[in-house]
């Protein structure tokens, strides 16, 4: 076996636990940065052997990475596995000139900025701690430390946002000429204080966010963008770089990938495990050089094969099919295909445009 | 026991004026049932029935009075069994009316009291629960010895409930009911006033002998069916089952008759010796037909072999059900039976879901149509998605509607029927404040919602009953139901021509909510044969996916696909569209009157 050619380090700590958000997060702490950058390393260390030789990717994403202290996240970057790409995410609050520099020193090649929106008020219903200006800034000392490669999380769907809030926002993010966009309908998940405070607005804005999705998809493929994921743009580069997120790509190929940090995610070959949510549980059983608690979920072969279409349609890119024809139901597909939702080429099976907007419900249907 | 000291009666009664009680004070006052043994309501041995307040299957008891035997009968009451109800009054001499002095007459009341006096029965009424505040005995008994143009003073006043008055009623039975008038010496012919299936034991008759005597294992013959068994046993109910060596003319009884299915033996029928039979059958059979029709449909199509067990298995207690298999696209396999009336139907499928665990779909009920065709044939129909879509004439069954109401709802009781088609019969007052009105109205237009419908006009006062009146020709036009250009079969109706737009547009409404929206525009129609009345699109779906999916939610996004996977594989397909049980469910719900 060669291993896992891709890495991911999930630093949980935030200044503020934004109402929406459902990740592994830890407010605060800061007396626990560092042990917690301790125990990454041991967990890297007890995983190395499940790593191959060389990385493709790293990628730090959180909570907040770049809210870690300076001194910590300089070490652990300096620790880890080098990689051709090495991704962190970042709130622009966060982005001064000594960090973008530091970043950049420790070999980041990319940075994730999560700029959500342009809007002052919808920041505020987001409970962002960024203004407008702290992203265009952050976005400028990032370009003057010298990173090529940067991307800008947008979302829209926010509870008031009209539709000219959102032609602004995607103006706004095209202004900063980003190698990399994401743009997600913000999911309001049941039980969150987000969904609580904001449900029924939600609701009932529904019918008028119907076509957000399309404006999203229409403003920036019109700007010359390629829309290559769901979610996920990246700009045709000049100099003929692939643009598209790597370490993202190896999740939605289906490619291997090692996870450390609390709530991380795992999966190599045909076995996938969490770690512990819980920050202590973490830190105690690593300073005892044992693994974190996981929650192990073995995958069997037509689990896999599953997931292999579902993420596989995600993309621009046909999905070759080769062994994955039992995971297809046939008289579904036809009927996509007559739908003009899919275009079944034998060799491969790719959605059409149309198709991509409905493709979780084409996937629902197509899997057997 | 010699036929002078035998009584033969029934109790009649309005659902809750205390039939049961009172069946249950008589017994514990004659000893049949010991106190410390007396579950409430003996002779209703079904829960449902408890629960209902209602009498599906009469029973008879035998019990002792004063040196007399006396034979409770008792009889259903609802009027969908009003053949089964004429059955057991034509068993008995007398019976017991009895009104609850809080409520006064019902409708129910009114038209068993008359079946009652048409069968020749002496009538002893009885006015209940006078241990009530609200009751007013004199006032009632007014209203009863009006009713029978007897004196209010023999109107009996008691409690079922305390017991109280109840031996008087008992005295007044040896007084009042005349002893059976059978001949001894005849051919023995006997009664057939109901039946009910045991599982080790088959089909036992309940019986009244007419004439002549039955014992031991003789053969006997039904003698308007023809069905021929060997006797297993005689007896009657105390109220266990008690076998005896013979059954005389006066008596009631049962008959174990070991055969294995109850429509061979036919409520009505006589049963006479093949040694030496009877030359003439007692008058009055008759074969009951269903009038009331509705598919029946397992939520989840696996249960369709359960179902069709569960049919079989009702159908050996329940000689009315009648059903045949449906398939419909829509709703997949199953079943559209035929009922006396619409809490025929209701017990049907409550007993099936409660005695059977089955989960059912029922579409809308509807009525049996007789059609001429256009080559002049006469068909009858069951089942809108069979009606022709052309046809010469129809003819819709009716009813004889009798209700009985507050005289200050008389306005909102005429409202209502003018609204279902009905004609005004007639208006009488039978007291100062109570109106009895007759009315001829289809009967499709009483098995939706009438009855809810009258009682929310009426606040619940009016009381209602029919009686079938033969068919009679009607402007009447087949609705289809078209979802993405398919018809759907299962919601196909038949409406009286001036209902159909309106009834069109109500379902199409429903179905535009109900449908979840597709990948594609679909279409919902209403259409009388080509003509579309009412038209909804429900709009294709522009977007429809998981918003981000990374390294650490790939289980949960696919669980939520497979969710997703799930939820479409239980819709039901019509053509492309995939529709929801419920949706169905809520169509259906309209059609019943549930949903508007």
């Amino acid at each position: 076996m060669s291993g896992a050619r891709h890495l991911y380090v999930h630093l949980p700590f935030c200044a503020h636990r934004c109402g929406y958000c459902d990740f592994v997060t830890v407010v605060g702490r800061s007396g626990q940065h560092a042990p917690y950058v301790d125990a990454l390393l041991w967990e890297l260390e007890l995983e190395r052997g499940r790593l191959a030789e060389r990385l493709e990717t790293v990628f730090l994403g959180g909570g907040t990475p770049t809210f870690t202290s300076l001194s910590d996240l300089q070490r652990l970057l300096e620790a880890l596995p080098a990689a051709e790409e090495v991704t962190v995410e970042a709130n622009p609050e966060t982005v001064s000139p000594e960090l973008a520099r530091a970043l950049r020193v420790a070999g980041v090649t990319r940075v994730s900025v999560g700029a959500q929106t342009f809007r002052p008020q919808l920041l505020e219903v987001l409970e962002r701690v960024a203004g407008p200006d702290d992203v265009r800034r952050g976005v400028h000392h990032l370009r003057d430390a010298g990173f090529d490669n940067i991307s800008l999380d947008l979302v829209y769907g926010i509870p008031g946002q009209t539709a000219s809030d959102l032609e602004t926002d995607l103006e706004d993010a095209l202004e900063l000429q980003l190698e990399h966009l994401s743009c997600y309908e913000l999911e309001a998940k049941p039980g969150t204080r987000f969904t609580h405070a904001w449900g029924a607005e939600l609701a009932r804005q529904a019918d008028a966010m119907e076509d957000y999705f399309e404006r999203v998809v229409a403003c920036l493929t019109g700007a010359g963008y390629r829309w290559y994921e769901t979610a996920n743009f990246c700009r045709a580069d000049m100099a003929g770089r692939d643009l598209r997120a790597r370490h993202n790509l190896a999740y939605w190929l289906g490619h291997d990938y090692l996870g450390i940090g609390i709530g991380a995610v795992s999966t190599i070959e045909n076995l996938r495990w969490r770690n512990t949510p819980g920050l202590g549980r973490y830190l105690e059983a690593l300073a005892a050089g044992r693994p974190p608690e996981r929650e192990h979920e073995p995958l069997e072969p037509d689990v896999q094969a599953r997931e292999r279409v579902l993420l596989g349609l995600r993309l621009d890119e046909p999905l070759p099919l080769r062994d994955l024809r039992p995971a297809l139901d046939a008289e579904a597909l036809a009927r996509a295909e007559r739908l003009g939702l899919a275009v079944d080429g034998g060799e491969t099976l790719a959605l059409t445009r149309r198709g991509r907007f409905l493709g979780g419900g084409v996937t629902a249907d197509i899997l057997a | 026991m010699e036929q002078a000291r035998i009584r033969n009666f029934s109790i009649i009664a309005h659902i809750d004026h205390g039939k049961s009680t009172l069946a249950d004070r008589i017994l514990e006052l004659t000893d049949a049932v010991s106190a410390r043994d007396m579950r409430e309501q003996v002779l209703d041995s079904m829960d449902l029935e408890r629960e209902r307040g209602i009498t599906i299957k009469a029973q008879a008891v035998r019990v002792a009075w004063k040196g007399h035997e006396l034979n409770l009968i008792d009889t259903p009451g609802h009027v969908d069994f009003t053949y089964e109800v004429s059955r057991s009054l034509q068993a008995c001499e007398g019976a017991l009316l009895v009104v609850d002095a809080a409520q006064g007459v019902e409708a129910q009341t009114l038209a068993n009291a008359y079946l009652a006096i048409e069968n020749g029965l002496e009538i002893v009424p009885v006015a209940n629960k006078i241990d009530l505040p609200a009751a007013d005995p004199d006032e009632t008994a007014v209203e009863v010895a009006d009713l029978l143009g007897d004196d209010p003073a023999r109107v009996l006043r008691i409690s079922a409930k305390t017991g109280d008055g109840v031996a008087d009623v008992l005295d007044a039975i040896v007084e009042r009911v005349p002893p059976p008038a059978g001949d001894p010496e005849a051919p023995a012919r006997a009664l057939v006033f109901d039946s009910a299936y045991d599982q080790y034991r088959g089909v036992v008759a309940f019986v009244r002998v007419v004439d002549g005597s039955f014992s031991g294992r003789e053969e006997l013959r039904t003698m308007a069916t023809d069905t021929r068994f060997d006797v297993e046993e005689l007896g009657f109910f105390s109220p266990a089952m008690t076998p005896v060596e013979s059954l005389s003319a006066g008596e009631v009884g049962y008959v174990v008759t070991g055969l294995k299915d109850v429509s061979r033996l036919r409520v009505g029928d006589t049963l006479t010796s093949v040694r030496e039979p009877a030359t003439a059958a007692l008058p009055g059979y008759k074969d009951v037909k269903p009038m009331v029709f509705a598919g029946l449909f397992p939520t989840d199509s696996d249960d369709y072999p359960e179902l069709r067990d569960a049919l079989e298995r009702l159908k050996l207690n329940d000689a009315a059900l009648v059903y045949e298999p449906e398939t419909s696209q829509a709703l997949g396999f199953g079943f559209r039976s035929g009922f006396l009336g619409l809490l025929h139907m209701e017990i049907v499928r409550e007993r099936l879901e409660r005695e059977f665990d089955l989960d059912l779909l029922v579409t809308a009920p509807n009525v049996a149509y007789r059609v001429e065709e256009r080559n002049g044939e006469w068909i009858e129909v069951h089942n809108p998605a069979e009606f022709p879509r052309e046809v010469e004439e129809v003819e819709e069954p009716y009813v004889a509607a009798s209700i009985i109401v507050p005289k200050e709802y008389v306005g909102a009781v005429m409202e209502l029927n003018n609204e279902r088609r009905g004609t005004f019969g007639r208006l009488e007052y039978l007291s100062p404040e109570r109106v009895h009105l007759t009315y001829e109205l289809p009967l499709a237009e009483i098995v939706l919602d009438y009855y809810d419908q009258l009682k929310s006009r009426t606040r619940g006062y009016a009381s209602f009953d029919y009686d079938l009146a033969g068919f009679k020709p009607g402007e009447l036009v087949r609705v289809d139901v078209l979802v993405g250009g398919e018809p759907v079969d299962a919601l196909s109706l038949i409406v009286h021509r001036s209902f159909a737009y309106d009834r069109g547009r109500l379902l199409v409404d429903k179905l535009r909510e109900e449908i979840p929206r597709q990948m594609f525009d679909v279409p919902i129609q209403a259409a009388i044969g080509a003509r579309v009345i009412a038209r909804e699109t429900v709009k294709a779906k522009r977007k429809d996916v998981l918003a981000k999916c990374y390294g650490g939610d790939i289980t949960r996004k696919r669980k939520l696909i497979e969710k997703q996977k799930a939820g479409k594989k239980r819709m039901k397909q019509v053509g492309a569209v995939e529709v929801p049980q419920e949706a169905f469910l809520a169509v259906l719900n309209i059609g019943q009157g549930k949903g508007s």
